[in-house]
């Protein structure tokens, strides 16, 4: 097997604000191979879309303290300086967010910021190949009539259409990484589902590995290969979509999973909501931040548990969690099937 | 656009009349406003009064005043109480040097505040920027009359770099008039300056935390090229209603002190003196002339909106 | 599956289909606490040279019928611009309808004034989607609550004590009384909102978008907690969101809306599992399941294109611009809100999921093509297969 397509190893960022040093990002690794679709999920402050800005440089500034690597094609992104960070953006990593409404220039023309992209990073191509280049890229991800719309403003297109068009202007210079942060959450669903049918259409052409950064394990369970979840800053486990899914290890994970309304589970039984709130990241709690809505935390749980694999047969299946494996399968099946229970209900 | 047209100048006919209305009621409201007394002079006998009061209709119910001074306005038949001469040919007179005045600073104001504003803004807390936002402040707490005074002490009288005041007309002579004007150009755009920067800086801060700008820098464009094209571009906007409406009132001779200090003769200067003696007929002319402009630039400033924001469409 | 129209029933069908629409054969059976008919909500676009002249509408609800019975959660679900928020906010009478009527237990509050509004408001609340927006920053949350308490005739002595009882109600403790909502999650701010809410004593809580600005292990707690307040107080609920899995969690019975119509109305569960209307089916098949196998082995086709401007609604079936299943017929005669069994209703003229039976069993109003003894919905279907 190759060498991953980006290795982030034990990153960590800081920010300096009034208050105090906020731990947005405090130890995450992960990999992505080429044409994989790895999906960073989490609530918000779990340090997501921190870590996805930080690959791309964004996070850079005064008040900001990094540690630890991202390895992409022979450059470390955490330390690369700015000059060679930007060869890099919209080039070989480019970047789709969330607010599609927000995210164009209002007094551009789409095809001339698509174009900017274009030719920013390579000055041979001149501007009416990359106009040129910009229709086709319209007309790729499924704009309607691209030859006229190309001269519109991004006031006239839906939410929609402006996500396509990012979606293009982030394909402009082919990436090998595509980094999409929360692409679909402010898309309705009939929307949505053309939009991933997309991104999955472009897994296929382009072989290019891609992050998805989500809070919605719908999406997560519908495109993504393997699935990293976050929580106050950490990783708390990691693995396939199917390990994920089907063998969650860390209590953090079950309790998403169960508390998550599902189209297809009707309305017989509540909801099994997590107790509390999630930590504020300039006080966490000592040991794992999940420990003080954890009902089954317990003395060991004050010391930060590694994120290693525990389970016997995988190797790349890892958790943050002190509870050994029979007993948190044991804890599992005694409450739902993948749900948590409260302390009264199943440690009786 | 003809709606839009035909809507502003009906939005102006109105502003004009309520504006020339509410002067014309002040001047007549106010004690010691009285005109005939004032067109008698201080030595008048009552009989003498009642006597010009008659001849000039000021005895006539106010609104038959009122219609016959914006008639007079109007077909420019109307002279000042006191010097008895024609305001609209002094004011035609005065509009050289307020346009003059208008239009250098303008340019001046504009320009240099863009570049402190995106200064002070690109080295937000840092020293340059502590430096440029007390240097915004002196210039926006100065005085134009302490300023100019100071100005034409040392530059003109001590220096003698500057000629002391007064107006020189473009045609007959562009050296002497540019050298006339720089004094008065730097006085009164310092004001501005300091202002429009500070405004100006913190649109920009604004507009770099907008979700395109992020856009931008992803796209891998450099600083430099974010602000020039994404930042400023957006920013800009606010600006220009700003300048839209401060040019207009300078233009219809807002510019009182720093035209008097320097002694332009223009439009400020002519209602500067005007005030000071109560001459109601040169206010409201000068009064009527601001609002105009002010009126006429708010339309333009629109149309120039749209063109620097596709979102907007001409409303009114 | 391509369906031909046998083309003498379209000519007799369009002969026969009416130009307006016909009201929903609805069960007046005098228990509804809300009964709204033909409801419509437009909002005019002007323009002129000198005075305005209205040159179009914006279709927001266009002929909604409805009811709601005591004690029932009904769910609104729709895409954005359906027009679900300005229905309810039409409801509230935050907005006076184009036309139509709004009852609140039986009398007519469709052109009510501030005044006549006073006493149903307190039976009638609304809970908001942004609950940063909705709570006035500068005040307390005990200030916030004591307002309501007021208008309710609480004592003023008594005012700091119900304070305390409906902050723990929802959950919150009585020291977060002297806090300001800044100071507060984004869930707990909706629990305050809540709590306001309930403090006039309601009926009826209009809750619009409630849970969906907030994190899924929050949009648990609320949900639970709104359930929670129904049971106690036996209040009822409009229940408005965009998304199908959590209004199948909290609803008794379901309207589908699209570009200003209702689509399909159906008791909770059988929405999921015996949808009518495409749209509805198309709704459903884009939601992925968060179960990677149950989502792969689920076929979803993909529905294309983007709903049309609610200025100038498609003529026919609104949705048949997108629709797979749409024929010559949809794009120019309107469905009519059809009631199959079990209260299930439809306007589609090629219903799912439903037997030639039900069909011919279906209860259509007096101008509709089947009692003008016209093929029934689907029937050229059937005789396609």
């Amino acid at each position: 097997m190759s060498d991953p397509l980006l290795e982030v190893d034990d990153l960590r960022v800081q920010f300096h604000t009034e208050d105090g040093v906020v731990r947005a990002v405090d130890g995450v690794s992960f990999t992505v191979d080429q044409g994989e679709v790895v999906a960073i999920v989490g609530e918000s402050g779990s340090g997501k879309t921190v870590t996805a800005m930080t690959l791309m440089g964004l996070t850079r500034g005064p008040n900001a303290n990094f540690e630890g690597s991202a390895k992409f094609d022979g450059t470390d992104l955490v330390t690369a300086p700015e000059d060679e960070l930007r060869q890099i953006r919209g080039a070989g990593i480019a970047m789709v967010f969330q607010d599609p409404m927000s995210s164009l220039d209002p007094v551009y023309k789409i095809g001339k910021q698509i174009v900017e992209q274009i030719r920013v990073h390579n000055k041979n191509i001149s501007k009416a190949q990359a106009h040129d280049r910009a229709i086709e890229l319209l007309e790729r991800v499924g704009i309607p009539r691209a030859t006229e719309r190309v001269d519109a403003y991004p006031h006239e297109f839906s939410g929609g259409m402006r996500q396509r068009v990012m979606i293009a202007m982030a394909l402009s210079n082919d990436p090998k990484l595509l980094i999409a942060d929360e692409p679909t959450t402010a898309l309705d669903v009939t929307i949505q589902a053309q939009i991933l049918d997309e991104v999955r259409q472009l897994r296929r052409q382009q072989e290019s590995g891609i992050i998805l950064v989500t809070h919605d394990l719908g999406v997560v369970a519908d495109i993504a290969d393997r699935v990293v979840v976050m929580y106050a800053g950490r990783v708390v486990e990691q693995g396939t979509l199917d390990e994920i899914f089907y063998d969650p290890q860390h209590p953090y994970t079950w309790g998403l999973l169960g508390s998550i309304t599902r189209v297809d589970r009707d309305r017989s039984q509540r909801l099994l909501a997590i107790p509390g709130m999630p930590p504020s990241l300039l006080r966490p709690p000592e040991g794992c931040h999940f420990r003080p809505r954890c009902p089954f935390a317990f003395e060991k749980c004050t010391e930060v548990p590694p994120l290693t694999a525990r389970l016997p047969d995988t190797a790349d299946h890892l958790d943050r969690c002190w509870l050994e494996v029979p007993q948190k399968r044991e804890l599992r099946k005694r409450g739902d099937q993948i749900g948590l229970r409260t302390k009264e209900t199943v440690i009786s | 656009m003809t709606r839009f047209i035909v809507r502003r100048l009906i939005a102006m006919i109105g502003v004009m009349f309520v504006i020339s209305l509410l002067t014309f009621l002040l001047f007549e409201s106010i004690p010691n406003g009285d005109p005939a007394r004032r067109l008698a002079g201080r030595l008048a006998t009552a009989n003498e009064i009642a006597f010009i009061r008659k001849e000039y209709g000021f005895d006539q119910p106010i609104y038959v005043q009122y219609a016959r001074m914006m008639k007079n306005i109007f077909t420019g038949q109307v002279y000042s109480y006191y010097q008895g001469f024609n305001v609209v040919d002094e004011v035609k007179l005065g509009l050289p040097a307020t346009l003059s005045l208008a239009i250098g600073a303008g340019i001046i104001w504009l320009f240099t505040s863009i570049v402190v504003g995106t200064l002070a803004a690109v080295k937000a807390g840092k020293n340059t920027d502590r430096l440029l936002t007390v240097l915004s402040m002196v210039g926006v707490s100065f005085p134009p009359f302490f300023l100019g005074a100071i100005l034409i002490y040392y530059l003109g009288y001590k220096l003698n770099w500057f000629p002391l005041g007064g107006y020189v007309k473009l045609t007959s002579d562009p050296w002497q008039w540019f050298v006339h004007m720089v004094l008065p150009w730097f006085t009164l755009s310092v004001l501005f300056i300091g202002f429009y920067s500070r405004v100006l800086r913190s649109t920009i801060l604004d507009t770099i935390n907008e979700d395109y700008v992020r856009t931008a820098r992803a796209k891998g464009l450099s600083e430099n090229q974010t602000l020039r094209r994404h930042v400023l571009r957006n920013s800009l906007i606010p600006i220009i209603t700003l300048f839209g409406l401060d040019f207009a009132q300078v233009i219809g001779g807002g510019a009182i002190l720093t035209e008097s200090i320097f002694n332009l003769h223009g439009i400020g200067q002519l209602a500067a003196d005007a005030i000071g003696r109560l001459d109601i007929t040169v206010i409201l002319v000068v009064v009527l002339l601001t609002a105009f402009f002010v009126v006429a630039l708010a339309a333009v400033v629109d149309i120039l909106y749209a063109f620097l924001d596709p979102r907007i469409r001409i409303a009114v | 599956m391509s369906v031909e129209e046998p083309e003498q029933a379209t000519a007799a069908r369009e002969q026969a289909a009416p130009e307006q629409t016909a009201p929903a054969p609805e069960q007046k059976d005098g228990g509804a606490l809300l009964d709204v008919e033909h409801l419509k909500m437009y909002f005019p676009i002007k323009s002129g040279v000198l005075i305005d002249r209205k040159i179009g509408n914006v279709h927001a609800v266009d002929d909604v019928s409805f009811e709601l019975r005591e004690g029932e959660t009904l769910g609104i679900v729709g895409e954005s611009g359906c027009g679900k928020t300005t229905l309810i906010r039409t409801l509230v009478r935050l907005l006076e309808p184009t036309a139509g009527e709004i009852r609140f237990r039986g009398s007519d509050i469709t052109h009510a004034d501030r005044k006549q509004l006073e006493p149903i408001r307190r039976e009638m609340q609304m809970v908001f989607q942004d609950p940063q927006a909705s709570l006035n920053p500068r005040k307390r949350v005990g200030q916030i609550l004591a307002t309501p308490l007021k208008i309710r005739g609480v004592p003023k002595e008594q005012i700091a004590q119900e304070s305390r009882k409906l902050i723990d109600r929802v959950g919150l403790s009585p020291e977060h009384l002297n806090r300001f909502p800044h100071e507060f999650s984004g869930g707990q701010r909706q629990r305050i909102g809540i709590a306001r809410a309930l403090a006039v004593d309601p009926r009826l809580v209009l809750l619009d978008e409630p849970v969906s600005a907030l994190d899924v292990s929050i949009q648990a707690q609320v949900i639970n907690l709104l359930e929670e307040l129904q049971d106690e107080l036996g209040l009822s609920y409009v229940f408005v969101a965009h998304d199908l899995s959590v209004v199948r969690h909290v609803s008794d019975r379901i309207i589908v809306m699209y570009l200003g119509k209702i689509m399909e109305v159906s008791p909770g569960e059988e929405l999921y599992h015996k949808p009518i209307h495409p749209y509805t089916t198309a709704l459903l098949g884009a939601i992925p399941i968060p179960d990677p196998r149950e989502n792969r082995e689920r076929s979803r086709p993909i529905v294309g294109g983007e709903p049309p401007s609610p200025v100038r609604p498609p003529p026919g079936c609104r949705f048949h611009t997108r629709c797979p299943r749409a024929t010559d017929i949809c794009s120019r005669v309107e469905p009519q809100l059809t009631a199959y069994s079990g209260g299930h209703m439809a306007a589609c003229h090629h219903p799912q999921n439903v037997t030639d039976d039900e069909i011919k069993a279906s209860t259509r109003s007096a101008d509709s093509p089947l009692s003008s003894g016209e093929l029934a919905p689907g029937e050229e279907e059937r005789q396609a297969a």
